[in-house]
């Protein structure tokens, strides 16, 4: 088993905490694991990435190889393309739809789509709306993590503790909140994938 | 065994608690600020009452080090790798003392400059002071080593570099705890002469340094972090420094490879390890992240005696930092099939958050400056750094810690009108107070702003040294009190704060202005506290 993941989004929408939930979920099995975040000036509302390497042998690179990737996750439409020399041919591609404008000169949505959709694996959610939906809308990264989960080969459930360890202290209603975003995001492709 | 998912910085951390650390020092900095605040906030540090607050900067943290290493305790001194230009005099000069207690200086440096003004690389550094370094190539070597490195620093009485990059220090994986070593007593130093670098004792001391080389690149050839992992096919030898190794061996997954690698992870350099390999291969291909620092040493300033690759013929670039699929081309393998970023994709630079008190300062000095054009405002290293970019525009300069008050002055000397510098207040704290002396002594006419939002925000909310005591710090160094004005950055108070700072460009001599209201992450905490 082996998953190169890029995961992509702006400063501030919580990658990193899809990276420490999927790194949660990882640690408790027996699997290795890498993953290689941003820190410093680039947080400040600019683009964020984060290399995650999943594998049951011992992992060299602290960064996904071009053209390796086996999938995106992206929070962000546009992000969700800056890292397209990642993806492999046939990867996954996992975004979020609502855009996060902060430059004059952000593409119009169609074109987005159009690019997104060119690339034959994609799944195009609107997470933003999912979270409202529950009451959560801080969630959206969950609902995102959640569409991803039935590519990354991981027990369900141990994504869910991960929910539950990293949120643990924030109490069992943003617990709640956050697993019921995960599920939704879950059957969203599933439903996507049986179509 | 315990296992913990950590950041190498954080590694490194553990390791050196578990190593029987007594105090760290440090001042923050990406990509090593995760070091110290691993330690800060460690349950098992403060039990044991570990040392843990910020200095104020890196050449304090690196002296206060030393000092609890000549009472022989264990200390450590973290730093980004500008930062060892601050502390480079303490640094050069604690190899010349040498350590009693064991000390580890723990630098972290940023190739491609993710966020810093340069690519230095600190391995220089440990040539030049004639001082071990170690480079982790994974975070389970980042734990494993602080043990050798205090170790090696306790046998050889000498300061021992720990040199980190970037995708180490911000990568995270699982790793192995090992058994604890208790901290040390105190004990003095058995020589009373050996911290006294009078010219008689300093000569002494160096001839030691010196002649300890030889018995440093011994230890080297037998580290188990230095290792010669032969080949059957000799056209090619590979020497792979740090993380350099782990990007030639993920290009050898599916099939092991079959040049000799040599991995070197422990300085000064093992030279019978590369003798070997150099007699024994057609060419040698250097591989470092950072520098051609190896590259360098073997070529030479004639650079004819050898058959090098590296960073220097173009091999591999010469700038940046490495990735598999840069090694991929200079191994000569076949490349990855890549996919094009569609042009629609647009460049999304940082910017100032929204509410950020200094995109008020901006606004009001931009409007203040208006009558006087472009090109008259230093500033300095920090969140408002990011005043250079739109829609602000508002800044000129960007060089080290604390340049702001001292270009202004030295522009001001010139007969620039106004001269303007803009500083944080960590920044200030860190290494402005002696240009501002400057400023006072030499009657400059400048305009200094102190950006006070009470934390250091770049580096992600440490405390900052000056909280509550910058008008009596600029007072004390001779401000005159009715030129330290506070205002605050807020809309409202918009046109005052225009107006206070067009009356103080007008004064002739030197001005300070503080604009204060606390940085947006942590003014929700705050109002809580009160």
């Amino acid at each position: 088993m082996k998953k190169d993941i890029i995961l992509a989004g702006v400063g501030g929408q919580g990658i990193l905490s899809i990276a420490t939930i999927i790194g949660y979920a990882v640690v408790e099995s027996d699997l290795h694991l890498k993953q290689a975040e941003v820190h410093g000036m680039s947080q400040r509302g600019g683009a964020v990435e984060s290399h995650l390497r999943i594998s049951d042998k011992e992992i060299h690179s602290d960064l996904v190889a071009q053209g390796r990737s086996d999938m995106i996750i992206s929070v962000e439409p546009m992000e969700s393309l800056r890292y397209f020399p990642y993806l492999k041919h046939d990867g996954w591609l996992i975004t979020n739809i609502t855009p996060f404008v902060n430059i004059p000169n952000y593409p119009e949505m169609e074109q987005l789509l159009n690019e997104i959709r060119g690339h034959k694996n994609s799944i195009v959610i609107d997470g933003d709306a999912i979270a409202k939906e529950i009451g959560s809308p801080r969630s959206m990264n969950m609902v995102v993590l959640g569409a991803a989960s039935p590519f990354l080969e991981i027990p369900f459930e141990m994504l869910e503790d991960g929910i539950r360890a990293v949120f643990g202290r924030k109490g069992e209603d943003i617990v709640q909140k956050n697993l019921d975003a995960l599920n939704r995001g879950r059957d969203f492709t599933e439903k996507y994938i049986q179509k | 065994m315990d296992k913990l998912l950590l950041l190498g910085d954080e590694a490194l951390a553990q390791g050196a608690l578990d190593a029987g650390l007594s105090g760290a020092y440090g001042y923050p900095g990406t990509p090593s600020t995760e070091i110290f605040e691993y330690v800060q906030y460690s349950e098992e540090a403060a039990e044991r009452n570990v040392h843990r607050t910020w200095s104020a900067n890196e050449k304090t943290a690196m002296e206060e080090a030393l000092g609890m290493s000549y009472t022989g305790k264990r200390a450590m001194v973290t730093m980004k790798h500008v930062g060892l230009n601050v502390a480079a005099d303490p640094f050069v000069n604690s190899g010349i003392t040498g350590t009693n207690g064991g000390l580890i200086v723990a630098v972290a440096d940023d190739p491609s400059m993710h966020s810093s003004q340069n690519e230095q690389d600190s391995r220089h550094y440990g040539r030049f002071a004639l001082v071990p370094v170690f480079e982790p190539s994974n975070q389970q070597e980042a734990y494993d080593m602080t043990f050798d490195a205090f170790a090696l620093s306790e046998k050889y009485k000498t300061p021992v570099v720990m040199r980190l990059v970037t995708r180490l220090s911000h990568s995270r994986a699982g790793i192995f705890r090992t058994d604890q070593l208790q901290e040390n007593d105190i004990k003095l130093p058995e020589n009373p002469n050996q911290f006294v670098l009078l010219p008689a004792f300093a000569r002494e001391n160096y001839k030691n340094l010196v002649e300890k080389q030889k018995i440093l690149e011994k230890e080297s050839e037998e580290s188990k972090y230095n290792v010669y992992h032969d080949g059957k096919d000799k056209s090619l030898g590979i020497i792979a420094c740090g993380l350099g190794y782990n990007y030639v061996k993920e290009n050898h997954v599916e099939a092991e490879c079959e040049y000799p690698i040599l991995k070197i992870c422990q300085y000064p350099l093992p030279r019978k390890m590369i003798t070997r390999m150099i007699d024994e291969c057609d060419e040698v291909l250097i591989v470092e992240d950072g520098m051609p620092v190896v590259e360098e040493w073997l070529r030479g300033y004639m650079d004819n005696s050898l058959n090098i690759k590296g960073r220097m013929d173009g091999t591999l670039p010469r700038v940046g930092e490495l990735d598999p699929a840069k090694l991929r081309t200079a191994l000569g393998l076949e490349p990855h099939p890549v996919k094009k970023i569609p042009e629609i994709v647009k460049g999304r630079p940082p910017e100032l958050c929204k509410g950020c008190p200094h995109r008020d300062s901006y606004l009001a000095l931009n409007e203040a400056m208006k009558q006087y054009g472009k090109g008259h405002v230093f500033a300095d290293i920090g969140c408002y750094t990011l005043g250079f970019l739109a829609p602000f525009h508002a800044i000129n300069s960007c060089v080290d810690m604390g340049a702001s008050i001292s270009m202004a002055v030295g522009a001001s000397d010139a007969g620039l009108f106004p001269s303007i510098a803009v500083i944080g207040d960590s920044t200030f704290g860190h290494s402005g107070m002696t240009p501002l002396l400057d400023a006072v002594n030499s009657k400059s006419n400048v305009v200094v702003f102190i950006l006070d939002n009470s934390i250091v925000a770049m580096t992600g909310m440490q405390d900052s040294a000056v909280t509550g005591k910058i008008e009596e710090i600029c007072k004390g160094v001779g401000v005159e009190k009715e030129h330290v004005r506070v205002i605050n950055p807020l809309k409202p108070h918009h046109e005052e704060n225009v107006r206070i700072i067009q009356d103080e460009i007008n004064y002739n001599g030197v001005s300070v202005i503080i604009p204060r209201r606390p940085c947006i992450h942590i003014a929700s905490k705050l109002r809580k506290q009160k």
